[in-house]
């Protein structure tokens, strides 16, 4: 595998690093304490995010409601997780927590904001039972 | 009109605001907060992602979670809230008594209080203030609009992207714009370094592969009806366009995170001295502006980098309208200046009596690594192993290290360590 | 009585939306007031200086209709002011000038006055120019003051004259762009436009920028061309310090046309404008440049004592004023083709002179055609302006919130302006035949035009506009432009839309 420069992001000194497998093995140049070598094994070995999105939301005071994975993915998994997004819809009212999607990138979506019901043409008072 | 009486009257209902109320409210005061919006929370409700309450609540938080966390903090406390409450004007009457003129729904409020905190924010700046020329089609946004319109109302503001700015705000929203498949085609930043902090560097720009042109700007925004594209080019030293150096990036959106500015127009008009630096107002270390018992927190005060801080200054302007108004004043005091030395760009408080503790906030002039923080008069120094203009600089000046000491002011420096 | 006269306005700037409201004031005829914008007063008439002149800058030897006119104008503004509740200031104008060469050069402008009997016009010195404008440079030797000089402002001018005209019987059509003008066998026939064709027996080419093209489509004045001539201004906060109390100008010489300094009827202090002539296809060339921006402020800073820091600007644009050959405006009702009037190429003081040509015009017309000119019984002159919070004191801010809670609801903080404004201007759009636009409403009511340039107000603008209209947010106009691209999945979901 071929060279990866990466800036490390575990303290402010935004050490740049140098860093390659070879051989099984993990050579870090520039790494000012061992957590920046550590910060390049995840990175090279198992990069993980947390996904923030927003889901559309039906009957809702907000059109969308927030989210973030119930924990972090897989890097490569991104945007497996947004796109599902794309035609996702969820019905208010949305409690804080309440999850949304569920076994995705082998996490849930789970919502970080309220959204209240509101009643009007195609939105009665309460949803319609599942 | 309507006339209500506080001890305390706090203006803005953000994370600032809301816990200066809380706390006021906590600690005996009868406390009121007054929001203009028709709902509590301020910007972090639009915030959908990480990165607060480290401090506060010791956990990693998504803005919107960190501001509920805020609002129930609020009605525990038992704090009175206005919503949909505009602050017309502030009346002095007397040292201790001012009259907060809000308009609301149903008419005029007059709120009589004791001690004020003002917590309204900051405002962007605009495109105009950054000397960007040429058209003013559709598609130009300031980040906190964008981030608003995709994430509270659920509208997408365009397709492709140059960013003006590299505040956190912009990266953010950079990475927004990535994931909901738009193309993001650069972040353009006038300094040499990178405005917002760098883990947001690497997890907004570097992991969606966007374009980071530090030392540039964009100079000209072309379109008819909407954004076609925007002129760049590298800036000298005196961040200046370098002729010759233009080129196009075709876009059909510029988003404007060329930073905040305190929210200072009412403290102004009240009176309250300003420091150039900062934006805001000056304070003692109780957060007090130069006007008696009115306080300012937030990112009214100055701008914050982690919103913990914000509450922080929430809490102590809350703690002093207490000393405030339980003293009709707060006792004369032999106020020490802070001096800015070698490598800040700005800090707050710009006083401090030495009678009780007091937390420093400031901003490097320039990115530096392997330093000593330090007060020399007192003898405090700490180690960094860098410090970047984009990340505040935090420091306690504990009541012990006044003990003892003669001083006429202090000075904050930053220094390579030898 | 006879038929109607169809009069179709090419234009719904000040020049046509005047010159709709005149001719509804007369028997006969059947107005409509054909725009290529979304809403009126979008071009010339949007970004311009703003000043009524008194007249004495304009040599009746040279332009005599131009310098007839713009002092009528000048007098009939008073009146249109106040009937059509317009915000107005009249504060006089100084002529600064600072070199003895200048002072030569101003003093001919004490002469035209005379020419033109314009009331009042001097020169003054020292101590009364300083009376006069204590934020005057003080290397100023001295200035002409004129003081019938005024300020409107302008959008609001426009908008409150066609609420006026539709009032009174006139129609709009908006989004609606003139291809051509019909001519068949010798008479004008009426409008082809990118809506159909609109009927017409006479057609007034009140076209601003375009008017030359219009002109030559009814196969008139084919080597007419309009130049646009590019004028860039700084608009800045209200809390500047420094505001001049007087309009104040630079005098013109051969070189350089004078820049203005003032405050404008909502107390920003305007700087401008440039005079950059532009190739006659560059008509939408709106656009600011630094080395223009630069010119003003250097210009302006030989008129105040102090010029604000640029961190106080809050906007900087540019306006395109129409200029024709030599200067000459072209109104002229033509016999052939029978029932086309060209009232292209008006330059300043196009604004000033703006209801005085509407009159000329009608007179034209009657001339022209044969039309007898009747008043009409029942015309109403008046127009009540949006009642506004701004300035209004705390007393009756509060009545009008216990009145209507929407106006304790606060849209626009910087410029204080509520939710009951905003939608009153919505609906006053909706009731010209407009389309509601952000800019619309920014323009009649103030929201956005404070320091943050609309950040805390444009969507909750965006959120009423929607609501009021049953479309979607990002459909909402800025400008001609959609506000955003669609919903916030529209990518992800692979729309090109």
């Amino acid at each position: 595998m071929s060279e990866v420069e990466l800036v490390c992001i575990v303290c402010p000194a935004s050490c740049t690093l140098k860093a390659r497998l070879a051989g099984g093995g993990l050579e870090v140049e520039g790494a000012g304490c061992a957590r920046g070598v550590e910060y390049a094994r995840r990175e090279l070995t198992n990069p993980v995010r947390h996904v923030m999105t927003v889901v559309k939301v039906r009957c809702g005071d907000l059109p969308v409601v927030s989210a973030i994975t119930s924990k972090p993915v897989p890097k490569s998994c991104v945007f497996e997780v947004v796109k599902a997004t794309a035609n996702l819809e969820v019905e208010a009212p949305v409690e804080l927590g309440q999850v949304l999607l569920e076994n995705v990138c082998g996490a849930s979506l789970v919502a970080t904001r309220r959204v209240r019901r509101v009643s009007g043409a195609g939105c009665p008072a309460s949803p319609a039972s599942p | 009109m309507i006339e209500r009486s506080f001890d305390v009257a706090v203006i803005g209902g953000g994370p600032a605001g809301m816990a200066a109320a809380a706390k006021a409210a906590e600690l005996g005061l009868s406390a009121v907060l007054i929001e203009s919006r028709d709902l509590l929370g301020g910007v972090p409700l639009q915030c959908i992602h990480p990165g607060f309450g480290l401090h506060v609540f010791g956990e990693d938080l998504t803005g919107t979670q960190f501001a509920y966390r805020l609002i129930e903090r609020v009605e525990r406390s038992g704090a009175e809230v206005m919503l949909r409450a505009h602050v017309h004007s502030v009346e002095v009457e007397a040292h201790d008594e001012k009259v907060v003129n809000v308009v609301a729904p149903g008419g005029v409020v007059r709120v009589r209080c004791r001690a004020l905190i003002y917590a309204a924010g900051a405002r962007e700046r605009t495109i105009f203030e950054i000397g960007v020329v040429g058209d003013r089609p559709a598609g130009i946004f300031t980040a906190g609009e964008a981030q608003l319109l995709m994430d509270l109302y659920g509208v997408l503001p365009g397709r492709e992207v140059v960013i003006v700015g590299s505040g956190d705000v912009g990266l953010i929203m950079a990475r927004r714009f990535a994931l909901e498949g738009a193309r993001v085609k650069a972040v353009v930043e006038i300094m040499p370094w990178p405005g917002g902090l760098m883990r947001n560097v690497v997890q907004c720009l570097h992991d969606f592969g966007i374009p980071l042109l530090l030392s540039h700007a964009v100079v000209r925004v072309a379109g008819r009806g909407r954004v076609e594209r925007v002129v760049v080019a590298r800036v000298g030293e005196d961040l200046r366009p370098l002729p010759g150096t233009e080129f196009e990036i075709p876009c059909d959106t510029v988003v404007v995170a060329a930073g905040l500015r305190p929210n200072a127009d009412l403290l102004e008009r009240m009176g309250a001295a300003i420091d150039p630096a900062t934006g805001g107002p000056v304070v003692n270390e109780l957060l007090e502006t130069t006007v008696p018992g009115v306080f300012a927190a937030g990112n009214a005060l100055v701008v914050n980098d982690l919103v913990d801080y914000a509450v922080e200054q929430g809490e102590r302007a809350a703690e002093g309208a207490k000393l405030f108004v339980e003293g009709g004043g707060l006792p004369a005091a032999d106020w020490k200046p802070v001096a800015r030395g070698r490598n800040v760009r700005l800090a707050v408080p710009h006083y401090v009596s030495g009678e009780r503790g007091a937390v420093v906030y400031a901003r490097v002039e320039r990115p530096e690594r392997n330093v000593l923080i330090r007060v020399p008069e007192l003898g405090l120094r700490r180690f960094a192993v860098a410090v970047r203009p984009a990340e505040m600089v935090r420091l306690e000046l504990p009541r012990s290290a006044f003990e003892g000491v003669e001083l006429e002011r202090l000075t904050l420096e930053v220094v390579p360590r030898e | 009585m006879g038929p109607l006269v169809k009069v179709a306005v090419v234009g719904a700037g000040v020049v046509g939306a005047s010159i709709a409201r005149v001719l509804t004031m007369y028997e006969g005829f059947e107005v409509v007031l054909v725009e290529r914008e979304p809403d009126v007063g979008w071009g010339v008439s949007k970004a311009n200086t703003s000043v009524i002149h008194p007249g004495h800058e304009e040599d009746p030897r040279q332009h005599p209709l131009r310098a007839k006119l713009c002092v009528e104008g000048n007098r009939l503004w008073r009146r249109w002011v106040r009937e059509l509740d317009i915000p107005a200031r009249w504060p006089g104008e100084l002529m600064v000038f600072a070199s003895p060469e200048e002072e030569r050069e101003a003093r001919k402008y004490v002469e035209l006055a005379k020419l033109n009997g314009v009331p009042g016009v001097r020169l003054v010195y020292g101590r009364e120019l300083l009376a006069l404008e204590p934020n005057v440079n003080p290397q100023a030797l001295g200035a002409v003051y004129a003081p019938t000089a005024g300020t409107v402002s302008p959008f609001e001018a426009v908008t409150a004259i066609v609420e006026n005209a539709v009032e009174n019987g006139a129609r709009l059509l908006v989004e609606t762009e003139v291809l051509r003008v019909r001519v068949e066998g010798g008479e004008v026939k009426g409008l082809e436009t990118t809506r159909g064709f609109v009927e017409a027996d006479i057609v007034v080419n009140a076209a601003g920028l375009w008017a030359d093209e219009v002109s030559r489509s009814a196969g008139v004045e084919p080597e007419f061309r309009i130049r646009p001539r590019r004028g860039e201004y700084l608009l800045f906060d209200e809390d500047v310090r420094g505001k001049p109390a007087r309009i104040l100008h630079t005098v013109p010489t051969p070189v350089t046309k004078g820049v203005y300094a003032l405050t404008t009827v909502h107390g920003n202090l305007l700087l401008g404008p440039t005079a950059e002539d532009l190739p006659p296809e560059a008509k939408d060339e709106t656009g600011t440049t630094r080395e223009g921006l630069g010119r003003v402020l250097s210009e302006a800073a030989k008129l105040l004592r102090e010029v604000p820091p640029p961190s106080k600007v809050i906007r900087t644009f540019a306006g395109l004023r129409p200029e024709p050959p030599g200067g000459e405006w072209l109104v002229k009702a033509y016999e052939d083709p029978w029932g086309f009037v060209n009232v292209a190429g008006i330059r300043s003081p196009g604004l000033t002179a703006a209801p005085a040509l509407a009159h000329h015009v009608a007179g034209l017309i009657s001339e022209a055609y044969g039309i007898e000119l009747r008043r009409k019984e029942g015309w109403n002159p008046r127009r009540v302006g949006i009642a506004r919070l701004a300035g209004k004191s705390l007393r009756e801010i509060d009545e009008m919130a216990r009145a209507n809670p929407d106006y304790g609801e606060i849209v626009c903080y910087c410029k204080m302006v509520s939710k009951a404004e905003v939608l009153e201007a919505i609906e006053r759009i909706r009731r010209i035949g407009a389309r509601p636009t952000i800019d619309g409403v920014k323009f009649r009511v103030q929201a956005g035009f404070g320091r943050c340039q609309g950040s805390f107000c444009r969507w909750r603008v965006a959120l009423l506009i929607a609501q009021a209209t049953g479309r979607p947010l990002h459909e909402v106009l800025v400008g001609r432009g959609a506000y955003a691209v669609g919903d916030v999945k529209v990518l992800l979901r692979g729309g090109a839309a």
